[in-house]
């Protein structure tokens, strides 16, 4: 699904050249639930916005769901970008000008889909997650759970193969937070594929792997073995044991 | 998906009506402003016959007072008009094809019986020779102008303005109705379409920006009918005047000669007649002053006349650098605003949208916005120029004609309108289309 081999990123201003990666490898498998972790300045929002095609990179080489991404026009990066990734982000980043149906409508507009098509998946995934309800509030109107609740309907709503998510539960209670998490287990295990960046080692703990970066490196980078990797049920509890 | 960025757009101005209303007015006002001065502009320095530019001469000769140029301060030009026995030996020479005289005179044109009762008009009249229609082009809605026998008769036919054929006979075609001039019945033979020559070439020593007159009616009637001049008429030397015949007989200058002269040879033996005719009346004790016997085109008569003032150019300048000063306080404000969205723009870029479309999406809006801009400037223009009309048009300014928005303002005024619109949206859409996404997604 995703693999990254030898990839390096730097920050250059004009004093100083910052390694946010450095030859940094890892693989994800279609169907995968991978839990990041690192330190704070390791490299783990600059690893999802490389993964998310948010960012390009200096050196090696990014293969998402077999698409080699180096050579790729923005066109061609924000097509790729709409179609097989979905987003959620630690503040929810709902648009608070738009009610919660024209939230979750965003990536399907630039997909080009009809009306009545939109519609349908809109109301579906907005069910999934337990919001039909409110899809005609706007996001002022709606709690913090129920905000990233929204963002995850608006995430998997063009039905992507890949889900990236940064600290989802980060401004939620613990409560919010379980029930996010288990939202993200139930998209999960549709198929999903989805990278979990958290600071969380409890929710660390549900991902079926773990990946530490430290210093812009996967810590203890293995290539991808399918037949090595644990179902959830057998999931380590250890942050990083199973990479 | 252009609907959806025009509802996005709608929705991003209204969230904040304050700002929308400031970048609005900003567009409206530089527009209105360039609109107003450039059609008030395009009025004064236009020439209105410019096809036939180099066709058509006014004969001016310099019979003033011999210790004194007409004008101090233009002293090398004779004086705009001409004796009656000038203009008469001028366009009685055969040589031009077409030559007029003619001037300006007042009187009530009024309904005949058969008419009914319509309210009486002062008009302003131009008692000119026949040529007059076919020289200057003037366009006939019905019927048309005399012909030369109709001057010596003089015969009693009149050619109505648009205006008054509206007035007197509802727009309809009258060739053939009768109607009163002061005490005498005319014959309608012609109506105008609307012509409004601005400036007013063949006669700017009257008023350079007033409309055309209301009726013309043939030179034989003003020695038959003793019709003083509504112009200027000027005089150089105390004359004993005690009748029109002594007026006709004197030196005072009040009539417009224009001549048409197809090519340089009959221009050559024109100014060749001028001279040997000036060279007669000099040998009779007239024309005491250096030779300048002068046939001058339309272009050099606007010149010479100074009907353009070297302000408008200046005004025309200083409106288009407060359309500049407009529109870049509006890309500025676009700019920040923009910018100020730019999380929800990394959001959009995240899920999907592609550098273009957010382009797009905010050309869209500054396009909305210009477009609302320009239709507020273009009222506003129209309400300027109707202002300018009730202050200064009045036959003294000679300002009545140049306040019209017409076709070519018109033109100006949309392609300003789109300009604005691209000039003021390009920039902050590409900018906000280039931002790295990740930097606003990072910062939340």
């Amino acid at each position: 699904m995703l693999a990254m081999r030898h990839i390096s990123k730097v920050f250059r201003t004009d004093l100083i050249e910052t390694h946010a990666l450095r030859d940094f490898s890892l693989d994800v498998a279609a169907g995968d639930f991978v839990a990041v972790t690192g330190p704070s300045g390791s490299g783990k929002t600059t690893f999802l916005n490389v993964a998310g095609l948010l960012e390009g990179f200096d050196t090696g080489t990014y293969q998402l769901d077999g698409v080699d991404t180096g050579d790729l026009s923005d066109d061609a990066r924000s097509r790729l970008r709409n179609g097989k990734i979905g987003f959620i982000f630690q503040s929810f980043n709902l648009i608070p000008d738009l009610d919660i149906f024209d939230n979750v409508d965003v990536p399907l507009r630039y997909r080009r889909m009809k009306a009545a098509e939109r519609r349908e998946r809109i109301t579906s995934a907005l069910d999934l997650v337990g919001l039909v309800s409110r899809a005609h509030h706007m996001p002022s109107q709606l709690s913090g759970g129920q905000q990233q609740r929204v963002a995850i309907a608006r995430a998997i709503a063009g039905d992507p193969k890949f889900l990236l998510a940064d600290e989802p539960t980060g401004n939620l209670d613990s409560l919010m937070a379980r029930q996010v998490m288990d939202l993200l287990e139930q998209i999960n295990e549709m198929g999903t594929t989805i990278v979990l960046v958290t600071h969380d080692p409890e929710l660390a703990r549900r991902a079926q792997r773990n990946v530490q970066i430290i210093d812009g490196q996967v810590s203890d980078y293995r290539p991808y073995e399918p037949h090595a990797h644990a179902t959830r049920e057998q999931a380590p509890l250890a942050a990083g044991a199973s990479a | 998906m252009m609907g959806y960025y025009f509802k996005l757009a709608t929705r991003s101005l209204a969230r904040n009506p304050g700002i929308t209303a400031l970048m609005v007015l900003a567009i409206a006002l530089g527009i209105a402003v360039c609109v107003i001065t450039l059609t008030v502009h395009h009025g004064m320095s236009s020439n209105p016959i410019w096809w036939k530019s180099d066709r058509l001469y006014t004969v001016t000769l310099d019979s003033w007072d011999p210790e004194r140029p007409a004008d101090e301060k233009r002293p090398a030009l004779p004086p705009p008009d001409l004796t009656w026995r000038d203009a008469e030996a001028v366009t009685r020479s055969g040589i031009p094809p077409r030559a007029v005289r003619m001037y300006k005179a007042t009187g009530v044109l009024s309904a005949d019986e058969t008419t009914g009762a319509v309210r009486p008009e002062r008009v302003l009249a131009r008692v000119t020779t026949a040529d007059f229609f076919a020289m200057f082009d003037v366009p006939f809605r019905y019927g048309g102008g005399w012909k030369s026998a109709a001057d010596t008769g003089p015969e009693p036919v009149i050619v109505l303005s648009a205006k008054m054929n509206e007035h007197f006979f509802g727009g309809a075609d009258s060739v053939g109705r009768t109607i009163r001039w002061d005490d005498r019945e005319y014959r309608v033979i012609g109506v105008l379409e609307h012509w409004h020559p601005a400036p007013k070439f063949y006669d700017v020593n009257n008023g350079a920006f007033d409309d055309p007159e209301e009726i013309y009616i043939p030179f034989g009637w003003a020695e038959k009918l003793e019709l003083r001049s509504a112009g200027n008429t000027n005089c150089w030397k105390p004359e004993d005047i005690q009748s029109v015949a002594d007026f006709l007989r004197s030196e005072c200058v009040w009539l417009q000669v224009w001549v048409e002269l197809p090519d340089a040879a009959a221009r050559e033996r024109m100014q060749a007649f001028l001279d040997s005719y000036v060279a007669g009346e000099r040998r009779s004790g007239r024309f005491q002053r250096p030779n300048n016997n002068r046939l001058t085109n339309v272009n050099q008569w606007l010149a010479d006349n100074e009907v353009v003032g070297n302000d408008s150019p200046l005004l025309v300048a200083l409106a288009f650098a407060f359309l500049a000063v407009c529109l870049i306080n509006t890309v500025g404000l676009l700019l920040a605003k923009f910018l100020g969205n730019a999380t929800v723009t990394g959001v959009r870029r995240a899920l999907g949208a592609s550098r273009r479309q957010v382009f797009l999406q905010h050309l869209t809006e500054a396009g909305l916005l210009a477009s609302v801009g320009a239709v507020l400037g273009v009222v506003l223009a129209g309400a300027g120029l109707w202002g300018l009309r009730i202050m200064y048009a009045s036959p003294q300014t000679g300002f009545t004609g140049l306040m019209h928005v017409n076709g070519w303002s018109f033109a100006i005024t949309v392609a300003l309108a789109i300009g604005t619109s691209l000039a003021a949206g390009l920039y902050p859409a590409w900018r906000i289309g280039r931002l790295a996404p990740a930097v606003y997604l990072k910062s939340q």
